[in-house]
């Protein structure tokens, strides 16, 4: 067990409290959102995909490497598209918004 | 500085926009920024991968990568832009699917590209673990998927035995894992695979179309996690930062989920929920006596209410009923009376999803009301109108401590000084309960398709 995996046992716990951390207080209205915004962002393996493609040397890993590439592109751009088509719902009210604020306060 | 140096601090960004992007998403104000910051950094982190060298060479297949990418886009954009808000929880499940795929294969790959060099046990298990992980999470979402879009049964799937069928699956995987580091045997890997996917399918099956979103929601975290494992085996931060946050994010967010439910996680994914279709008393419900009454009658009594609180259910978006829906309102507003949205957490298919039909209908945002604002301002309200609800206004869930919703907050419809509720039949709710609400001596049903009855109610306000 070298340097490298501690090194990234390190980062996997800190990633842990982190996404703990940042959404421990979420308004029920945005579970949703949050949910596929969360999904696009781990369309990450895109990234991982492209490596497994571009270090692939026979057929067999070259296959599977371009199918990884386009499900994962699907994973990325589904996502962010479909999560930015909620949340535009939840714009265009900024006075209103304001004024509940204000009520509230 | 170098060229990797210069690409890993790409990745440095790209993981921060991420987690930035995760606290904004919390926030309603700065949700869709956080949106756009996670798509900038992902296109970063892709744009930095392609001069990226492996072992001293450029990336091979590069043609393969591009095109692989405009397959995607080609397909992705469309769908995403195009399908009903109504059908949105169906495509997440299926982008969230695709994600596991994806990181399943990555693992196998890297598997078949360094199994021939003898790598470090832990090395291999974290490949296993990508493939078990993501193809639970593809073949599970599948099923999820098919639940939703009604291809199949939205009831849950039970057979005798199941749940130690499931227990012998997942026991099965985690031998296997140990039998191939232990042998090193690269065939059992196969097997491996159809055992995962098996696994995903027999793990969904006995979950009602109800609980559904619960369980993407879960997935979403599984594939989080394969991502991660993959990322450990590729040795690369960027992976593991983003695998990790969703993965961990994602468990905390079902948990909330299911929280507002009224229920544990384990009772979601294990009880089979909405499999009986009874409260003790359904054996009569048939014969038992109902009030129905027509459009102009509950256009007549909302005419001389002076509150009226509108509870919407997911009935109401099948029905595309959203725009009338606020045609009523402001007739009813025309008319001196006060209106008012009950919003369930979990009312539509998943917790806010009835918030951004109503925002797509444009509904004004302040007249939405949560649960407990909305159950304290039902006491004073004239007339409750139900349009599409079933299970979010189940008095069951109070009373009754044998029905399987028992224990989920509900707003409370019968408060009201009478109940008006559009319904397409006497037929249970999605879950699958009878609801006591409909025999109430203050209610009255109206049925026929939410659509065509509030168009009806419409005119009968209008009139009146």
């Amino acid at each position: 067990m070298g340097n490298v995996l501690l090194q990234y046992a390190t980062v996997l716990m800190l990633s842990i409290f982190v996404g703990i951390e940042i959404i421990a207080k979420v308004p029920s209205i945005l579970h949703t959102p949050l949910m596929s915004g969360s999904n696009a962002i781990h369309g990450v393996i895109l990234v991982g995909s492209m490596l497994v493609l571009g270090s692939a040397t026979t057929n067999l890993e070259e296959v599977l490497g371009f199918l990884a590439v386009i499900l994962a592109t699907l994973n990325v751009v589904g996502g962010f598209v479909v999560t930015d088509r909620m949340l535009e719902m939840f714009k265009a009210k900024p006075a209103k918004a304001a004024k509940k604020d204000e009520v509230a306060s | 500085m170098s060229r990797e140096t210069l690409i890993d601090l790409l990745y440095l960004v790209a993981a921060t926009t991420f987690i930035v992007a995760l606290k904004g998403l919390g926030s309603p104000k700065r949700a869709r920024q956080g949106n756009l910051l996670a798509a900038v950094g992902m296109v970063i982190a892709i744009v930095a991968t392609f001069f990226k060298q492996i072992d001293g060479h450029p990336l091979h297949h590069v043609g393969l990568i591009v095109l692989g990418m405009v397959i995607g886009l080609v397909v992705a954009v469309p769908a995403a832009r195009l399908v009903q808000m109504t059908a949105m929880p169906q495509l997440v499940a299926i982008f969230n699917g695709v994600g596991g795929g994806a990181a399943a294969l990555v693992s196998i790959t890297e598997f078949s590209h360094i199994h021939a060099s003898h790598p470090a046990t832990y090395v291999t298990l974290e490949v296993l673990l990508g493939v078990l992980i993501g193809t639970v999470s593809f073949s599970g979402s599948a099923i999820a998927y098919a639940k939703l879009q009604e291809l199949m049964t939205g009831r849950p799937v039970t057979y005798p035995g199941q749940q130690i069928l499931n227990a012998i699956f997942g026991l099965g995987a985690l031998g296997l894992i140990v039998a191939i580091l232990v042998s090193g045997a690269t065939s059992v890997l196969w097997v491996l695979l159809a055992l995962s996917f098996v696994l995903g399918i027999a793990f969904v099956l006995p979950i009602g179309g109800a609980d559904v979103p619960v369980l993407i929601s879960l997935l979403n975290s599984f594939t989080g996690l394969a991502v991660a494992a993959s990322g450990f085996t590729l040795g690369s931060n960027l992976l593991i930062v983003a695998g990790t946050l969703v993965g961990a994010s994602g468990i905390l967010l079902t948990r909330l989920m299911s929280k507002a439910m009224g229920r544990s996680l384990a009772n979601v994914l294990f009880s089979a929920f909405g499999s009986a279709t009874t409260s003790s008393s359904s054996a009569s419900a048939d014969q038992r006596p109902v009030r129905s009454g027509s459009p102009e009658d509950a256009g007549i009594l909302m005419g001389f209410a002076s509150r009226v609180a509108i509870i919407p259910g997911y009935g109401l978006a099948v029905a595309q009923a959203q725009h009338v829906l606020r045609e009523l309102a402001e007739q009813l507003e025309a008319k001196g009376i006060e209106v008012f949205y009950a919003i369930h957490p979990v009312a539509g298919r998943m917790p806010g999803h009835m918030n951004v039909l109503l925002a797509e209908a444009n509904v004004p945002y302040e007249q939405l009301l949560e649960l407990d604002e909305a159950n304290s301002e039902l006491q004073t309200a004239d007339v409750a109108l139900v349009v599409g609800a079933n299970d979010t206004v189940n008095p069951a869930a109070s009373d009754d401590k044998s029905s399987p919703i028992y224990g989920m907050p509900i707003i409370h419809a019968d408060l009201a000084e009478n109940v008006i509720f559009l319904k397409r039949s006497m037929r249970p709710g999605f879950a699958g309960i009878e609801n006591e609400l409909l025999y109430n001596p203050k209610t009255t049903l109206v049925f026929g398709d939410a659509k065509d009855t509030l168009t009806k109610l419409v005119a009968a306000v209008k009139a009146n």
